[in-house]
């Protein structure tokens, strides 16, 4: 309901941007959302559980946020955020929040996304960053890539609790 | 044609001025300057179409071109050659993206009439054109918005002028004008959990073989409202596999030659790699349908090269 209002306001925003002579234009940009719909709701999600299973569960995620955090630190996009910072409870609430969102027998218990990036700039790029890392980690870890893009695409809807720069 | 690499610099140089970090980005930790211009992920500011705009090949998508991001600007370069079967085109130009607000792009277009060119009595026939382009993203965000079904949505315009050399007193004869513009919205939505890319065009225009045969004819003169449409499959998050269909109007069918001057849907397969955010390669299989088949009635099947730089 929510997001259903949100895209409704969205469609509201585009006719504000066009002129009031345009009605054909909006119902073209109408026409083309309704003609990706049917489409957009045939992709199939596997179930969640496989996704953890392709993440080596919970055992593969430890390895995998230890990796992580190593690339993070190389990274010289990343370090400044993460150098200071206390390594070991982030890489376990990582555990912990990947393994919940996969699908695996967890519950995050650590602070919403909001809270625990507030205090800190955070812009798209920055986010990408580390999006880009994990996906390294990933890669080296050996998580095919089509798993990689189920749990990318259970994590980035966040960006909007953790980007708060504007964009 | 060395007017490319000199027009890439200067653009670099304008983008490198102007992506120095805002006031507004300082905060802790330090920004690294450049981050931003570099900020979106790999190809999804698309690739260069021949036109300019980002997106496919032959149609534009609803991202902002560069890997720009916030308020960095970031620029691309493209060259890109179409050989088909009787007919030559080579492509170039460059794109300036506005984090993922807006780009603006300019491209130029040489058509090699080859044999056709002779058959009309004017060897060497080349038709130039140059696009101008404007993209305005409006809604939506393409990649990172997963949960919801909302695509990005984008509106632009490409002014077109066409230089036919000796051909121009043959498309005042059919009614063709010499510039137009085509308007187009735009929606583009990656379903990011199957790495699957949609992208849905509707462009109202006049142009003739996208504007290399003019705008408009003497029996349809006026704007025709086509759709374009185009899919992309990410086998890596550097390797995209591809087709696109674009709809064209078909205004100088009937012209004096009957139906010789028929045009024809344009239609591809691609695929795109992106060794890094600095360059992109797209090849494509294209069938362009007829090209004034009054002379030569074969459809023109051949290859799409392209070669993108992003700064």
């Amino acid at each position: 309901m929510h997001r259903l209002l949100r895209s409704r306001s969205t469609v509201a925003g585009l006719a504000a941007f066009l002129p009031a002579r345009r009605p054909r234009l909006l119902a073209v940009a109408g026409l083309v959302v309704a003609l990706t719909t049917p489409v957009l709701a045939q992709s199939p999600n596997p179930a969640p559980s496989e996704l953890f299973q392709a993440l080596g569960g919970r055992a593969g995620l430890v390895v995998l946020m230890n990796d992580f955090m190593q690339r993070l630190l190389a990274d010289p996009r990343m370090r400044p955020f993460f150098e200071e910072a206390d390594q070991q409870r982030i890489k376990d609430k990582l555990v912990l929040q990947l393994c919940e969102v996969s699908g695996g027998p967890c519950r995050y218990d650590g602070k919403d996304m909001k809270k625990s990036h507030e205090g800190v700039d955070i812009d798209k790029s920055q986010f990408n960053a580390l999006v880009e890392v994990l996906q390294d980690s990933m890669s080296a870890r050996g998580v095919p890539f089509r798993a990689q893009n189920q749990l990318l695409a259970r994590l980035a809807p966040m960006h909007r609790q953790i980007i708060n720069l504007p964009r | 044609m060395n007017v490319y690499p000199i027009s890439c610099l200067a653009l670099s140089a304008l983008s490198a001025v102007l992506a120095w970090p805002s006031t507004e980005a300082m905060a802790q930790p330090a920004p690294i300057p450049g981050v931003a211009r570099q900020g979106k992920l790999l190809l999804t500011g698309g690739v260069s179409s021949a036109e300019g705009p980002a997106g496919g090949g032959l149609t534009p998508w609803a991202v902002i071109g560069s890997h720009a991001t916030g308020q960095a600007l970031g620029a691309t370069g493209h060259l890109t050659r179409v050989r088909s079967r009787d007919y030559a085109l080579t492509a170039f130009g460059a794109t300036v993206g506005w984090g993922e607000r807006a780009e603006v792009s300019l491209a130029r277009q040489v058509f090699d009439t080859a044999g056709t060119g002779s058959a009309l009595g004017l060897p060497g026939l080349k038709l130039k054109q140059t696009i101008l382009g404007v993209k305005l993203r409006v809604a939506g965000e393409a990649v990172l918005d997963s949960d919801t079904w909302m695509p990005q949505i984008a509106v632009g315009l490409l002014h077109k002028s066409l230089n036919a050399g000796g051909l121009a007193s043959t498309l005042d004869a059919l009614g063709a004008r010499r510039s137009g513009t085509d308007v187009y919205v735009n929606a583009t939505k990656l379903l990011l959990a199957d790495g699957l890319l949609i992208s849905g065009t509707l462009r109202a225009t006049r142009a003739n073989q996208g504007g290399l045969l003019g705008f408009g004819g003497a029996a349809h003169p006026g704007y025709r409202v086509v759709p374009e449409i185009s899919v992309a499959y990410l086998l890596r998050r550097d390797l995209a596999i591809g087709a696109e269909y674009r709809v064209k109007p078909d205004n100088l069918n009937p012209a004096g030659l009957g139906a010789g001057l028929r045009e024809d849907d344009w239609k591809d397969v691609f695929i795109a790699w992106a060794p890094n955010k600095r360059l992109s390669l797209t090849l494509a299989y294209v069938d362009l349908g007829s090209i004034v088949p009054a002379v030569v009635p074969r459809r023109q099947t051949g290859a799409y090269l392209s070669t993108q730089i992003s700064y």
